[in-house]
């Protein structure tokens, strides 16, 4: 392996993981504040992806310019985390938090299943392609190859804000504090008077929107068709396992680890690339069981 | 005394039943497509064609004057659902099955339709080694198999492109896309020995992006890359391979695409070699202008807003296979109506059209169907790709004889076998 083929290795690797983290961090934020594994994470990734193509078409049906796939993305994941998100930690989840955690499970799982059926009904079954965002940023060359913009340049860059702005939101803005407070310990944050029940809901609306966002962001890279949730709600558990539950700088390490391993596998053994993840994962586990970033003693974000 | 007396008569009477084979109310047939999940991009498609089929049939008088009643099991729903179903309907009176799409689900029935004793036509699904591997006389396929489609995809490719060097393949890691891969290397390997396969690639089955494939693609440069994938990781990996120009630098050999064309859209550009599992183009040279398929291609076109893709034409066999047993059976039955027995001889050697050309059945009941492929063209009336420079195989000449193997008998052929073949060119 050449230089050339490393470094086109390594672009590779930082556009998919980009993606990979952007969807694992809600993940992780709903766990590390909740002390909840959300699996219908996974549909609202789906929604998400689902949504932003809808939107886009629509709006470029309606005559304006092709731009306006940008702020497309944004609504849908606010929409995702407002209208889905905010009533599932509401109605459903707020019932569960004292429940035994595979009960929760199942719930979380039951609320994937009913939302994969709903796409179903909405969307039909055949693949979506809406990809106006990513032909509209064009192609950038290096080393004889084709990169679009779009995953090369733009996801990362979001991936990078995010990460800096959960850190900032979580450290700096009285809101974070609270989350903080909360999961430090819930009982002493409601005796100096913090609305644990509103922390939670904002925390889970934060979350769905990250996971709606992570759908929106994936929309115009690939087609959209019943059962891309499944596939990265697995993937995303594996991000958020190795990287200690609840930690956000973990996850983002390890989606770039994952999302790496995956690029160089496909260059040098490309029939290991669907075990490198998973590899990487037990690896982690079986030298740190609490994950790269987890302590055993108390998970914190 | 009284009952004793009735019981004696009934069972005096019986034997009569059994010979006189009395029409039945309605011809139940069984149909098991995908409904759900990605392989519903080709099971709904087939399953809106057999409504309007069994509604023509029906309208005409149905099958020898009994009219078909379709019921639809969905194969999306997993192996075990799939079997207990079929058993169901088997059980509760079906006179014949056409099952599957998936080959996976393919070998699954087969043996249970015999275990059944219930006339099964394969309809859809791939697989070579049903027949190859196995003896049936309740299994039939009305239509060509993986060898037949992907040599006539090597013939196609030499026959237009005869001076490439360097191949890649990228195909979905499942039964089909290895499978598909080994028949395709080996016909290459025998009848273009110089030939270097520069790359292969099998990502994970329904992966949603591939761009770590296209930028390795890029780097190695191969004249023609090919895959058999299709549904949703065709239309992805033909829209990110054409986003960064890879379907600038390589000529694309897409076994499937037929399938994708309409959603494809701009995305898939002139001058990459379309195929389509036998000889199926919603816009058939031979078929266009009969009537038949006309009304056809009107009917499907109004019910479901979109061309008929390979899925559809394979239905129309099937359903085109169980018709014409039953005609040919009554008939050699002086016009009554036929027992399974009779049935089952009728399809030996049995010949039926559905939208493509005719097909016939050979004696180890597999289906020789011909084969259509083309070359994708941009700017037509359509905004989607269209077909030129199409060429239609015959099927006989490419299928694997019987008692062969086909990976070992597509070994054994020789560069310039190609030159031999019969077939139809038209330019679009």
């Amino acid at each position: 392996m050449n230089l050339t083929l490393f470094l086109l290795a390594l672009f590779d690797g930082i556009a998919y993981a980009a993606l990979v983290f952007i969807v694992a961090v809600g993940l992780t934020l709903i766990f590390g504040v909740m002390r909840i594994l959300n699996v219908a994470h996974g549909s609202l990734y789906a929604m998400g992806a689902y949504l932003t193509a809808s939107l886009t078409t629509f709006v470029l049906a309606a005559g304006l310019p092709p731009i306006f796939a940008f702020p497309c993305m944004l609504v849908s994941a606010i929409l995702i985390g407002v209208v889905l998100g905010g009533p599932l930690e509401w109605l459903l989840l707020r019932r569960i938090y004292h429940k035994p955690e595979v009960l929760q499970l199942l719930v979380t799982f039951a609320i994937f299943m009913i939302l994969e059926d709903v796409q179903r009904l909405i969307w039909g079954t055949q693949p979506i392609f809406q990809s106006t965002a990513l032909q509209l940023m064009g192609n950038v060359r290096a080393f004889s190859v084709n990169y679009t913009v779009y995953q090369l340049i733009l996801l990362p860059i979001v991936a990078i804000t995010l990460l800096i702005g959960l850190r900032f939101f979580l450290r700096r803005t009285v809101a974070g504090k609270l989350i903080l407070a909360t999961t430090e310990d819930r009982e002493a944050a409601q005796a100096i008077g913090i609305d644990a029940d509103k922390v939670f809901l904002l925390t889970f609306i934060v979350g769905a929107g990250l996971a709606g966002l992570g759908g929106a962001l994936a929309s115009p890279t690939t087609s959209i068709l019943p059962g891309i949730g499944a596939d990265m709600i697995v993937l995303s558990f594996a991000v958020v396992a190795t990287a200690g539950l609840g930690q956000i700088e973990g996850a983002a390490l390890t989606a770039l680890l994952i999302g790496l391993g995956r690029s160089f596998a496909v260059y040098v053994w490309p029939e290991t690339q669907v075990l490198v993840p998973y590899l990487i994962m037990v690896a982690v586990l079986l030298v740190r069981p609490e994950g790269l970033f987890g302590s055993p003693a108390a998970r914190k974000i | 005394m009284k009952k004793l007396l009735m019981a004696t008569a009934a069972c005096a009477l019986l034997p009569l039943a059994a010979f006189a084979q009395d029409k039945p109310e309605k011809l139940q047939v069984g149909v098991t497509t995908f409904l759900t999940g990605p392989a519903s991009v080709f099971g709904v498609p087939a399953k809106d064609a057999a409504e309007i089929m069994a509604e023509d049939i029906n309208a005409n008088g149905g099958i020898q004057g009994v009219p078909l009643e379709l019921t639809f099991v969905d194969e999306g729903a997993g192996t075990e659902t799939l079997t207990t179903e079929y058993r169901r309907l088997v059980e509760n009176g079906a006179h014949a099955m056409l099952a599957a799409i998936s080959s996976g689900n393919c070998k699954t029935i087969a043996p249970l339709a015999e275990d059944l004793e219930v006339i099964n036509i394969m309809w859809d699904c791939g697989t070579q080694k049903i027949f190859e591997e196995g003896d049936y006389n309740y299994v039939f396929r009305s239509q060509a198999h993986a060898g037949t489609e992907m040599l006539a995809t090597v013939a196609y490719l030499l026959k237009t492109n005869p001076d490439f060097e360097t191949i890649a393949v990228v195909n979905q890691d499942y039964a089909w896309g290895r499978d598909s891969w080994d028949i395709f290397s080996a016909a290459l390997k025998a009848l273009k020995p110089e030939v270097e396969v520069v790359g292969e690639f099998f990502p994970k089955f329904g992966s949603p992006d591939f761009s770590t494939e296209i930028s390795r693609l890029q780097a190695l440069q191969p004249d023609v890359i090919l895959s058999t994938s299709w549904g949703g990781d065709l239309d992805t990996f033909v829209q990110q391979a054409s986003q960064r120009g890879l379907t600038n630098t390589s000529m694309f050999v897409l076994p499937l695409a037929e399938s994708s064309l309409e959603r494809l859209g701009s995305a898939l550009p002139s001058g990459h070699i379309v195929g389509a599992r036998g000889d199926h183009y919603w816009n058939h040279p031979e078929r266009r202008d009969d009537e038949d398929f006309k009304s056809f291609m009107a009917k499907f076109e109004e019910k479901t807003g979109a061309k008929a893709i390979y899925p559809v034409f394979h239905m129309s066999q099937g359903l085109a296979a169980l018709e014409a047993a039953y005609d040919k059976a009554a008939e050699a039955n002086g016009g009554n109506w036929p027992s399974e027995d009779q049935v089952i001889e009728a399809f030996e050697g049995l010949e039926f059209q559905g939208l493509g050309r005719p097909v016939s059945l050979r004696e180890d009941h597999q289906g020789i169907e011909a084969q259509l492929l083309g070359m994708s063209v941009q700017g037509g009336e359509h905004p989607f790709a269209t077909l030129e420079n199409i060429m239609i195989f015959d099927g006989a000449e490419l299928t694997t004889p019987v008692g062969e193997e086909s990976v070992a008998w597509v070994g054994t052929l020789e560069p310039g076998w190609v030159d031999s073949l019969t077939v139809e060119t038209y330019a679009k």
